[in-house]
C-alpha cells in the first residue's frame, strides 16, 4: 500500500475498483453452470450462484441481483467481506482444473449495478396484523426484519446506535466495505415498511419486559459488545484504543492526522485486529505490529486478511502476549512489555493453550496500543430478558431459534460461540432469515390467513 | 520438414493456405502483405463490372463471449476499376512469382462478357480463374452470383463459355444455398471445370437489435440478407466438401472453404478431399499473421505422422464417409466416467437426465464421497455427456465388444427383402 500522506482520505477508498463490464462478462462466461453446484451448498445463505452468474452473462443484471438479494439480504456487503475462498470459491469445481470463478467479484458486480440503478426488488407481504420486535439492527436483525416484512409482519427494529447496519456500518473498514453499501441494504429493508428506532437502547430506553409484552414475538439480534479489558497494567493510558471504536472512527469521523509516524501495536489476530492494523497503516503510522499469543495456525483472521495485512507492511509477532502497557509522566503510552509464549495442551475449544515462558519478558516501543482481543457480550441485557445463556452466548433450539423464552428468538453473533456457529456476516444473514421463518411458523397458526 | 506444396488442377502454391476472394484480397497492397506473412496463394476479390457498395457492411455473431463465432457481410464484389485491379495483379505476380494468384470473376451470364473478362485477366499472368457463382446478396438480385450458381444449367453453360476462352485452370466456386451441392458441382464438371471450390457464404441475417428493432447490420434503418461464414459454418462446408469428394461424377480437385481458422481445420478439409483451403474470416478477425501458426502446425502434424507431403493426406477420410444406411447397427459404445478426473460439475448428469437417456447416477460411496457413474446397460452411446463435460479425459466413450457380426440398415433391409421374397415364393408355391 502506497500511503498518501497529504490526503489520507484517498487511503480509505475501496481497495478494489470492482470488475469492468468486460471482465465480468468474461468471468461469467467461464462459469460452467454446474448442476446442483457445490458453491450453492457452500454459501450459508444458499445463493443460486450459477443462476446469478448466468444472468450476468445474458445481460439480465436485474435478475442476477434479485437472485442474490433474495437469498441474502446482505448480498452486497457479503460480496465484499465474505471469506469466499473458504466458502463458494473454495467449493468451485474449477479448483480442480484451472482457477475458481471470482464469485464474490461477480456478486459485487451485480449488486453494484442494482445500487447504481436504484432498483428495488421486494414488496411487503399482505399485513397479517402481527408485530415483531427485533433488538439490534445488524446483519441478522435486518435480514430477519426483511423476511418478516415480506411475510406480512409489522417489524420494528430497535437499534442502540444512530444508524442500523451493525458490523457492516461501523465495524468493517471503509476500504473493504464502504458505508454506502450498508446504507443501501438498510434502505432496502426500510422500504418494506420496517421501522428502525435508532438511538434506542433496550434495557435503558425501553425494558425487555415492555417489548416482550407488547409484541407478538421478539428477535434478539444484539451481536457482541466492546473489546474486553486485557486485565493488565496501563490500559487506561492515553493512546490505548478499543479496536472496534478505532475502526468505527474511520467510518464516522473525519480521518485524523494524529497517527502519522506513530508506532502502533495491535493486540489480537482476528478480523478486527487486521482491520485496526491496516487502518493504522493508512492513517500514516510508521510501524504497525500485531501481537498474538498463539501462532498463525490458530489465529481467527482469514488467510486473505493475513496476506492483505502483510502486503500492507504489518509485522506479526506470534507467541507474544502483552504483560504491561508502559506510560510516561503525562500518562501517554511509550511502550509495551511483552512475554514470549509457547503452546501447551489443547483447551476445551480444541486450540492449544498458550503458556508464558518465564523470564522472557521484553519491551517494544509503542505510541499507541489497539486492543483487538475479542468482544464482550451484552450479558446484562440477556439477563434482563431472563434467557438461558452460557457466558453471554444465548442458548437456542437449533431448529426454531427459540430461546428459553418461547416468545423470544435469537440469531447472529449473540448465539455464536461456545462451539456453535460462525461469526460471519453471511451466517448472521442466514440466521436472520431462518429465525424470521421460525417466528412465522410459531405465529402463523394464530392468524386467519395461514401459510 | 514436410513438403507443404500443393498442386490444385495445375495451380501450384508453396503451401495449401490461400486467402479467399473477399475483403482481405481487395488490393495489391493487401495481397502482397499476405504473401509476405506466408500465405501460399490468394484469390483476388471478385472482378467484374463496377458496382456501388453501401456503408455498414459486416456483422458478427458472438457466442458466450466468443467474438466472431460467425460472420455476415453485405459487401459486393470489387468496387475498384478493373484496370487498377489488373495492374496490381500484374505487379503482385511479378513480385511473388511462386505464389498462386487466382482471379475471381463475376459478369452477367453472357458468353461475350465472359470471353472478354477472361482474356483481359489472363493477360496479367494469373495462375488460374475462380468463377463466383456463389455471392448470395446484391449481385444475385441482378442475376449473377448465387442466382447463377443455383441453376445447374447456368453453371454448366457459363463454365463452358469460360473454358472456351481460358488458358489457365478454371475453378468454379459453388454456393451452399442449394438443396444438393453435388448437382451444381456436377454441372461444373460437365461445363469443363478444372476444379470446384466451396462453400461461398450462406444466406443470413446476423441479428436484430432488440433495443432499436433494426436489423444487424442496418443501412439507415433498413437491412437486407447477407452471406454467413466463419467458424459456425465449418461443419456445413465440410459436409459439402465430403459429398463432392465421394461423388464419382465429380472427379476434379476441390478447394475447401468455410470457417477454416487454424491448421487443424485445414487438415480436416484436406482429409475430407480438399486439395487446399481458402481462409477469410480468421484473417479478418486476427490479421494475416495467423498463417504462421497454420504453416508451422501443419508441418509439425505431418512430421509427427511421418508424412512427407501434404498432398498425401488429401482425401484420406473420404472412404470413411458414407450414408447412414451403411453404418453398422451392431457397433456399440458406452460412456465411462473417470472418477479421478471428474470434477463433479454434474453437467453430464443433468444433460443425460433431462435430454437424453437417463443413465447417469449420482452415487455416494461408503466413505460418503459422491461420484457419478454411468449405467452402461442403459447407455445408448449418444456422446452427449462427453460433449458437455468441461474436462478432457473425464468421460471416455469406449467400445463395447459384442459377438454380433456387423449389420448395416441397408444389409438388414436387403436380408429382410430376401426373406420376404422367399416367404412370398413359399406362399405362391
Amino acid at each position: 500500500m502506497k500511503i498518501n500522506h497529504t490526503n489520507i482520505d484517498l487511503n480509505f477508498q475501496e481497495i478494489h475498483p470492482g470488475l469492468s463490464q468486460n471482465e465480468a462478462l468474461e468471468e461469467a462466461n467461464r462459469c460452467l453452470y454446474c448442476y446442483d453446484a457445490p458453491c450453492i451448498k457452500a454459501c450459508p445463505t444458499g445463493i443460486d450462484i450459477p443462476s446469478f452468474i448466468k444472468k450476468i452473462a445474458s445481460g439480465n443484471l436485474k435478475g442476477s441481483a434479485k437472485t442474490i438479494m433474495t437469498a441474502n439480504p446482505m448480498g452486497a456487503s457479503c460480496s465484499r467481506v465474505c471469506p469466499t475462498e473458504e466458502l463458494c470459491e473454495g467449493a468451485c469445481v474449477l479448483n480442480h482444473t484451472a482457477k475458481p470463478i471470482m464469485i464474490g467479484n461477480l456478486q459485487r458486480y451485480a449488486t453494484d449495478w442494482a445500487i447504481k440503478n436504484e432498483v428495488d426488488f421486494f414488496e411487503p407481504g399482505t399485513q397479517n396484523g402481527k408485530r415483531v420486535a427485533i433488538v439490534g439492527g445488524g446483519p441478522a436483525g435486518l435480514s430477519a426484519a426483511r423476511e418478516l416484512a415480506r411475510l406480512g409482519y409489522k417489524a420494528d427494529i430497535f437499534e442502540a446506535e444512530e444508524k442500523a447496519g451493525g458490523l457492516n456500518t461501523f465495524g468493517i473498514v471503509p476500504f473493504r466495505l464502504p458505508m454506502a453499501i450498508s446504507d443501501w441494504e438498510i434502505e432496502q429493508v426500510e422500504k418494506l415498511g420496517v421501522t428502525i428506532h435508532t438511538k434506542t437502547r433496550i434495557g435503558k430506553d425501553l425494558s425487555a419486559d415492555e417489548l416482550v409484552n407488547s409484541y407478538d414475538a421478539v428477535i434478539l439480534a444484539i451481536g457482541m459488545a466492546h473489546v474486553p479489558d486485557l486485565g493488565i497494567e496501563g490500559e487506561n493510558l492515553k493512546g490505548v484504543y478499543d479496536a472496534i471504536e478505532f475502526v468505527r472512527d474511520t467510518k464516522t469521523k473525519p480521518l485524523s492526522h494524529q497517527f502519522f509516524g506513530k508506532k502502533a501495536v495491535v493486540i489480537g489476530a482476528g478480523n478486527t485486529a487486521i482491520d485496526a492494523a491496516t487502518s493504522s497503516v493508512r492513517l500514516g503510522a510508521g510501524n504497525v505490529k500485531i501481537l498474538y499469543r498463539r501462532t498463525s495456525e490458530e489465529m481467527t483472521a482469514y488467510a486473505f486478511e493475513y496476506e492483505f495485512a502483510k502486503q500492507d507492511g504489518v509485522e506479526f509477532r506470534f507467541l507474544t502476549a502483552p504483560s504491561r502497557i508502559i506510560g510516561d509522566e503525562q500518562g501517554r503510552v511509550i511502550g509495551i512489555e511483552c512475554i514470549k509464549m509457547e503452546l501447551g495442551e489443547p483447551a476445551e475449544d480444541g486450540r492449544r493453550r498458550p503458556v508464558p515462558i518465564q523470564g522472557s519478558e521484553f519491551i517494544l516501543e509503542a505510541d499507541m496500543v489497539i486492543k483487538a482481543n475479542g468482544q464482550a457480550r451484552f450479558v446484562g441485557l440477556i439477563e434482563q430478558f431472563n434467557l438461558h445463556h452460557d457466558d453471554g452466548v444465548v442458548k437456542v433450539d437449533s431448529a426454531s431459534y427459540q430461546t428459553s423464552n418461547e416468545k423470544v428468538f435469537a440469531c447472529g453473533d449473540v448465539i455464536f460461540g461456545k462451539g456453535q456457529g460462525e461469526a460471519m456476516v453471511v451466517s448472521a444473514a442466514q440466521q436472520g432469515k431462518e429465525s424470521a421463518h421460525a417466528v412465522h411458523r410459531s405465529l402463523a397458526p394464530f392468524f386467519a390467513e395461514t401459510v | 520438414m514436410a513438403d507443404l506444396r500443393i498442386n490444385l488442377a495445375g495451380i501450384k502454391s508453396p503451401n495449401p493456405f490461400w486467402l479467399a476472394s473477399a475483403p482481405p484480397t481487395n488490393s495489391g497492397y493487401q495481397v502482397q502483405r499476405a504473401f509476405e506473412a506466408g500465405w501460399g496463394g490468394a484469390v483476388w476479390k471478385t472482378l467484374g463490372d463496377p458496382i456501388l457498395n453501401v456503408s455498414s457492411r459486416f456483422a458478427a455473431v458472438s457466442f458466450n463471449g466468443q467474438r466472431v463465432a460467425g460472420f455476415n457481410n453485405i459487401e459486393l464484389i470489387t468496387d475498384r476499376p478493373l484496370e487498377v485491379n489488373l495492374k496490381e495483379i500484374y505487379e503482385t505476380k511479378k513480385r511473388f512469382p511462386d505464389h498462386a494468384i487466382i482471379a475471381s470473376l463475376m459478369v452477367e451470364p453472357k458468353q461475350e462478357k465472359w470471353h472478354e473478362i477472361v482474356k483481359r485477366v489472363e493477360d496479367t499472368g494469373v495462375d488460374g480463374l475462380e468463377l463466383n457463382f456463389g455471392c448470395p446478396h446484391g449481385m444475385a438480385e441482378r442475376g449473377m452470383g448465387s442466382a447463377s450458381g443455383q441453376v445447374p444449367e447456368l453453371v454448366e453453360r457459363q463454365t463452358y463459355w469460360v473454358k472456351e476462352a481460358a488458358k489457365t485452370p478454371v475453378i468454379v466456386k459453388l454456393t451452399p444455398n442449394i438443396t444438393d451441392i453435388t448437382s451444381t458441382a456436377e454441372a461444373a464438371v460437365k461445363g469443363g471445370a478444372d476444379a470446384v471450390s466451396m462453400i461461398n457464404t450462406i444466406n443470413s441475417l446476423a441479428g436484430v437489435d432488440i433495443d432499436t428493432w433494426n436489423t444487424i447490420p442496418h443501412v439507415g434503418g433498413k437491412g437486407a440478407h447477407g452471406g454467413y461464414c466463419g467458424p459456425a459454418v465449418k461443419p456445413i462446408a465440410l459436409h459439402m466438401v465430403g459429398e463432392c469428394a465421394r461423388n464419382p461424377r465429380i472427379p476434379i480437385p476441390i478447394s475447401g472453404i468455410g470457417g477454416i481458422s487454424n491448421w487443424q481445420n485445414a487438415v480436416e478439409f484436406m482429409l475430407m478431399g480438399a486439395t487446399g483451403v481458402q481462409v477469410c474470416t480468421a484473417a479478418m478477425h486476427h490479421g494475416f499473421r495467423i498463417v504462421e501458426d497454420m504453416i508451422e502446425g501443419l508441418n509439425n502434424y505431418l512430421d509427427d505422422k511421418g508424412i512427407s507431403s501434404v498432398m498425401d493426406i488429401v482425401g484420406k477420410s473420404v472412404p470413411k464417409y458414407s450414408d447412414w444406411g451403411n453404418l453398422d447397427l451392431n457397433y456399440n459404445i458406452t460412456a465411462r466416467i473417470n472418477q479421478d478426473v471428474c470434477i463433479e460439475c454434474n453437467k453430464c448428469y443433468i444433460a443425460c437426465e433431462d435430454t437424453s437417456h437417463q443413465c447417469i447416477d449420482r452415487l455416494v460411496d461408503s466413505n460418503g464421497v459422491s461420484f457419478l457413474k454411468v449405467r452402461e446397460e442403459d447407455c445408448v452411446g449418444c456422446n452427449l455427456c462427453s460433449i458437455v463435460c468441461p474436462v478432457d479425459g473425464a468421460i471416455d466413450m469406449v467400445e463395447v465388444p459384442n459377438d454380433l457380426p456387423p449389420m448395416t440398415w441397408n444389409e438388414r433391409q436387403a436380408a429382410l427383402g430376401l426373406l420376404n421374397g422367399t416367404a412370398e415364393k413359399v406362399v405362391k408355391s
